[in-house]
């Protein structure tokens, strides 16, 4: 799965998993820069990019990323 | 993945595609809000879009807006563990079930505290109900192997433990409580031993889900089978460590949408609103095949037959049902005599008119049945379920009467009684002495009832369909399916003359011979080649229509019409005036016995044998288009494509 289909994805699904249609995904974006992105949401959003993409990632995996890049990065390291 | 049936809630219709821009709008819409939450809450959500609608009723609520016709319930959550994501989609579930639910959490692992302080969070809210969502975790299960006096005394401490919370919450809020049975760990220590040997946790937990069921026998309080439902699933797919060590989750967050409807469905049986009568479509739901077409012998509803046997577990659960005290009733589009003839002569049939409270075999539409059946019964609308194979029914019925439950069904009719039974429509809190006595009183006549008016705007659900009807002459492609069709339609079929598949090609090559096959499509796909006509020239610039036949399951949607009007510009074209219809009765075609006069053909003789005869000007004749677009493709000399 290349780089631009998991940002498209993910588009999709950090619009469901926010309720909100306007966030645009980018690299750089953080959880500062989304209100509801808190520590329950977070899960939430890992669970929902699991299912998404068919993977599954180690507890030590879902704290890692800081931002959406490095989210992106372990996606495509799992995904086929 | 796939989709699966509990996990994914497959009896549902999925959501539409801008589900996100319905949520939006729907607030901009004019109070109350209530029947249209709901309509969104009945569709296969997942967890996210259950969350979006939790939110809009969060906005509804705190603007005051009027949520009727949503009935109010307040539930207080106790849980040893994180139920954060419970409540949001609890919130939006309980709408599909015409709750507008307000939610009290206790703070996380304080059950006990908030049972028995006066003065917590959840007594003070003085809640209808309180669910007390517990797992394994909670309680002290662990004891010693193989001591049994151990292991009483260990059960009875779990089961105390449950006790103490039911008391406080019912002392200091006088709510009815509902327990949930255990959830026993995937994990086993021995093997199949541990089902055996006391003191394993397998075994303690039998005993502990045996004691809450006791528990509750008699009391106004309830048990959510928690045990049940991961059985269900599977215990491996319920229970994820990697959740619970994550975020405390008490089971895999894929199940929340299922946990969440089987708590909403046992607070509105608790409310009174379980559903009473399950209204049975007949060909192709209760046995395979279509019995004017097939006939006795030609339908499937045998054992030793992998279908017919599909269909049997059908009728069985049907029956079962009925014994519980659930009504049945029969809409079908058929002729009531030969609907009833597989009820009064198939040798394998389950059901027999004797369980059919009301029997509707007509071929009006269905919507318009089913309020004649609810109006017959003195029952509500929100008391019915229909089960009917056919998606185009289903969808005409959700559209016009959304009060009706109406299940998606899977394509292999193995799977209909698991999906009806999965749907929990029926979901119920007590078995009394009426329920018994209702099988009873109406078990009499399988009585037929007149209608009252129509149900609603079928032309605007004809036009949802998107169809698309295509007509071509005959061709090599389509002959055998042609042939098909001819010597198999008895009810829709004007003439009933069966051609063999030679016959079939010699009408296609004779140049004088004016032949259609007609294909339509809609949304819910293709429905494949569902006409047939044959005109042979009778005289000069006549056409006799020899053959005119259709497939049932596409009757009531304006499809003859279509049909007659592709004749009529064909004839036309061709400098023929005058088309010449015949009706010949048999015992299986009555429903076409009006065929033409309602095509507005002239009648223009009678035989003594029944046969009719009717006509009609091309040159002046004018047909309304129905809602389809029209393809008109491999006729000679004429545009390959027109639309209507």
């Amino acid at each position: 799965m290349d780089v631009a289909e998991i940002y498209r994805t993910l588009t999709d699904i950090f619009h469901d998993v926010f309720g909100d249609d306007s966030i645009s995904v980018l690299p750089d974006l953080t959880a500062n820069d989304v209100d509801e992105w808190d520590s329950l949401t977070h899960i939430r959003l890992i669970l929902t990019v699991e299912k998404a993409f068919n993977v599954k990632f180690s507890a030590s995996e879902i704290s890692k990323p800081k931002k959406v890049e490095d989210l992106v990065e372990l996606i495509h390291s799992k995904a086929h | 993945m796939s989709p699966d049936l509990f996990r994914d809630l497959t009896w549902l219709p999925q959501p539409p595609p801008d589900f996100s821009v319905h949520c939006r709008r729907l607030l901009d819409s004019t109070p109350p809000y209530g029947a249209r939450l709901r309509a969104l809450a009945s569709h296969a959500l997942n967890e996210n879009q259950l969350n979006r609608l939790a939110k809009l009723m969060a906005t509804a609520r705190e603007s005051r807006s009027d949520l009727k016709p949503l009935m109010p319930l307040r539930l207080g959550v106790v849980s040893n563990a994180t139920v954060d994501f419970i409540v949001p989609s609890l919130v939006a579930t309980a709408m599909r079930h015409g709750i507008a639910l307000e939610c009290v959490t206790a703070e996380y692992d304080q059950v006990l505290q908030n049972a028995l302080s006066p003065h917590s969070t959840i007594n003070r809210a003085q809640p209808d109900a309180v669910l007390v969502a517990i797992d394994y975790r909670a309680l002290p299960l662990r004891c010693a192997l193989g001591g049994i006096k151990e292991v009483e005394n260990t059960v009875r401490q779990a089961l105390g433990y449950i006790e103490t919370v039911r008391a406080g919450l019912k002392a200091h809020s006088k709510t009815v409580c509902i327990l949930q049975t255990i959830a026993p760990p995937a994990e086993r220590l021995f093997g199949s031993f541990d089902r055996i040997l006391p003191g394993t946790l397998r075994n303690i937990i039998d005993r502990v889900n045996f004691g809450i069921a006791e528990s509750v026998c008699g009391t106004e309080d309830l048990v959510l089978d928690v045990a049940g439902l991961a059985e269900t699933v599977g215990l491996a797919n319920w229970h994820s460590p990697a959740e619970w060590n994550l975020a405390k989750l008490p089971f895999s967050n894929s199940y929340l949408p299922l946990y969440a409807e089987h708590v909403a469905r046992l607070l509105s049986a608790w409310r009174g609103r379980s559903r009473r009568v399950l209204i049975l479509d007949l060909d192709n739901t209760v046995w395979g095949g279509v019995i004017g077409d097939d006939g006795l012998e030609g339908i499937q509803c045998a054992q030793g037959d992998p279908t017919g046997e599909a269909f049997l577990t059908t009728q069985r659960l049907a029956l079962e049902l009925r014994e519980r005290g659930i009504v049945l009733t029969v809409s079908s589009k058929n002729n009531d005599e030969v609907a009833r003839l597989p009820f009064r002569k198939h040798p394998e049939m389950l059901l027999k008119e004797e369980h059919i409270a009301v029997f509707q075999a007509n071929w009006n539409d269905k919507a318009t049945n089913i309020r004649a059946i609810a109006h017959e019964l003195s029952l509500g609308l929100d008391s019915m379920v229909f089960l009917d194979d056919n998606p185009v029914e289903r969808n005409l019925v959700r559209q016009l009467l959304p009060e009706v439950a109406v299940p998606e069904l899977p394509g292999d009719p193995a799977l209909y009684a698991r999906t009806l039974a999965a749907a929990g429509y029926f979901e119920s809190i007590v078995f009394s002495d009426e329920d018994v006595k209702r099988a009873r009183y109406y078990q009499d006549n399988a009585r037929r009832v007149g209608l009252q008016k129509d149900a609603g705007d079928i032309d605007a659900y004809l036009a949802s369909l998107q169809m698309e009807i295509t007509f071509q002459p005959f061709d090599e492609a389509g002959r055998a399916r042609i042939a098909q069709l001819i010597n198999k339609s008895n009810q829709y079929n004007l003439t009933t003359k069966r051609y063999t598949e030679a016959e079939v090609a010699s009408a296609e090559r004779d140049p004088t011979c004016f032949t259609l096959q007609i294909r339509l499509s809609d949304i819910f796909g293709d429905n494949g080649m569902i006409s047939v006509v044959i005109c042979r020239p009778r005289a000069l610039a006549e056409w006799q229509i020899d053959t005119w036949l259709m497939s049932c399951r596409v009757l009531g949607r304006r499809v003859e019409q279509m049909v007659l009007r592709e004749v009529v510009d064909h004839a036309k074209r061709r400098g023929i005036r005058w088309l010449i219809g015949t009706y010949r009765p048999t015992d299986r075609n009555k429903l076409v016995e009006d065929h033409y006069a309602k095509l507005r053909f002239s009648h223009i003789g009678q035989d003594a044998d029944g046969t009719t005869t009717w006509s009609l000007d091309a040159s002046s004749a004018t047909i309304e288009t129905a809602f389809m677009v029209v393809r008109s493709i491999g006729f000679p000399k004429a545009t390959d494509s027109h639309d209507a």
